[in-house]
């Protein structure tokens, strides 16, 4: 089943550059995606254009046969609610606990009293606890976000995509300011999401061999547009210089 | 070369004393100023405050009526200041880069709380005395305005300061305005933000009274009365209460920020 659908998706911040051209793909339910390509390709934008983060200029997204960039105030919300999002630098409030953040995920289904008072039923905080232990971070669930490390608060992020209980989860480079190790930890996790759970994942990378041995199938950016297109086996030497361009990719394997 | 470079730093402090004494010597010719006369007139003005700004044994017994006034000082303050806040807040909202709901308000914010905050205490006492006449009212509002200014500058920036992630990864959850607000901007700034309130009705403590001697009200109406009826025993025992007062504020509003912070 056809779960994204991406047409000839444009979209510039001025008029001078275009970030993103003529980008189209589709997205199978309960695939494993990795969008990879140097600084600047585009590729957060283009994750920012799914859930609407960021204005659609050209073109025309289809999510789960809803067209997202026609969508009003109440219907939008709706369709966030069913994309989680996992950030970079984890975008938690580091002044709240874990358990507060994880909870933040349910905002989407609540009403503005009910969000304000805080009001969560059993079942959502036990969902919360639930996945904090899936992701084996349950005992920090009362410290405060700050005093956790990286990976942790990752992990926290997770949970948080988690338990809007999405079709699809959006990961614009989840391990770029992780150490190695919390990296292995972080990219299992999201790759068992989708496995165990079948939510779809679209995983922003700058590491090519990460998305080579994790995900089913690569999109390579170059300059906003897609330059490959494949199953992860079909990436080859000689793409991966065509998308990042042979100079820059000496340095990265350096 | 070492050595060139420091010799030629040396020399440039060197000249750079110079000119500051030849700056300072030329302004006291043009403004008349004579250092010398005006140090010779330290001993006379010292004296002349060892003799007169003494509290006596009778001046205490004025110690009541002081401290009522000194009460409703304190009170206004913390009022003017609070209120302040409360309307602050939404200012800051408003005027905020991560939380403005669209760039009219934003700008207005700001407007508000430049033109507030630029028109310092004093003036704005005055000019509300000729609009409203002389009551608490005046004081109160003279120190709202002022407080209104500063404390919606300060919770902009600390708004900006917590930051855009966290808003960003609220509204990719689907959350509304409020959610956002309520629960992602808040807890991330109200600590600073009470900190910044805290500090403000310090502030507010002392500039009571100055505005209130201008403004006839307060603590600082009491001071002016005792001044101007040559009472300085009774002077010196006001000075030395709103001292006393405001060291006890500073304390206390120490250990809150500690507590919050």
């Amino acid at each position: 089943m056809t779960l994204l659908q991406v047409a000839k998706l444009g979209k510039s911040y001025d008029s001078q550059t275009q970030v993103l051209k003529d980008v189209s793909f589709t997205v199978e339910a309960g695939e494993f995606v990795s969008v990879i390509g140097p600084s600047g390709a585009g590729k957060s934008t283009l994750l920012r254009c799914i859930n609407r983060m960021v204005e659609i200029n050209h073109g025309k997204i289809l999510f789960d046969e809803r067209d997202v960039g026609s969508l009003k105030k109440k219907d939008l919300r709706k369709l966030r609610t069913d994309i989680g999002m996992v950030f970079q630098h984890y975008n938690l409030v580091p002044r709240l606990t874990v358990i507060e953040n994880v909870l933040h995920g349910r905002f989407g289904y609540k009403n503005t009293v009910q969000g304000v008072l805080g009001r969560f039923t059993e079942e959502e905080k036990e969902q919360a606890f639930y996945l904090l232990d899936k992701l084996g971070i349950a005992e920090h669930a009362y410290k405060r976000c700050d005093q956790l490390s990286g990976g942790q608060q990752q992990r926290v992020g997770i949970c948080r995509a988690l338990i809007q209980d999405p079709k699809l989860i959006l990961c614009d480079e989840p391990i770029a300011s992780l150490d190695p190790n919390s990296s292995t930890v972080i990219m299992d996790h999201l790759q068992s999401i989708t496995k165990e759970l079948g939510i779809t994942c679209i995983v922003n990378l700058h590491q090519v061999e990460v998305a080579q041995s994790y995900s089913d199938r690569i999109i390579g950016l170059r300059k906003g547009e897609v330059v490959f297109d494949g199953r992860s086996a079909l990436l080859l030497e000689e793409q991966i210089n065509h998308i990042y361009g042979t100079k820059q990719r000496e340095l990265i394997t350096v | 070369m070492k050595e060139k470079t420091i010799r030629k730093s040396r020399w440039m402090t060197t000249i750079a004393f110079i000119i500051i004494i030849g700056v300072t010597y030329f302004s006291a010719v043009i403004t008349d100023f004579n250092f010398i006369e005006g140090a010779l007139t330290f001993p006379a003005a010292i004296s002349w405050i060892a003799s007169n700004l003494w509290i006596t044994a009778e001046t205490w017994e004025r110690l009541p009526a002081i401290l009522t006034k000194l009460n409703e000082t304190i009170f206004m303050s913390i009022a003017a200041t609070t209120l302040a806040a409360v309307i602050s807040l939404f200012l800051g909202l408003m005027g905020s880069q991560t939380t403005k709901v669209n760039n009219i308000f934003s700008v207005i914010a700001r407007f508000i709380a430049s033109f507030s905050r630029n028109i310092p205490v004093v003036a704005w006492s005055l000019i509300l005395l000729i609009s409203f006449g002389q009551n608490s009212l005046t004081g109160f509002l003279a120190l709202f305005v002022g407080t209104l200014g500063f404390l919606t500058r300060a919770f902009i920036e600390t708004i900006d300061e917590a930051g855009h992630s966290a808003v960003e990864a609220l509204q990719a959850t689907g959350a509304t305005y409020s959610h956002i607000v309520s629960k992602a901007v808040l807890p991330q700034s109200l600590p600073q933000m009470l900190s910044w309130i805290l500090f403000m009705i310090e502030t507010n403590i002392r500039s009571a009274t100055l505005v209130g001697i201008l403004t006839g009200t307060g603590i600082g109406y009491t001071f002016d009365m005792y001044y101007k009826s040559l009472n300085y025993n009774a002077v010196a025992l006001v000075t030395f209460t709103i001292v006393i007062t405001v060291i006890i504020i500073e304390l206390i509003s120490n250990r809150i920020r500690k507590v919050i912070l």
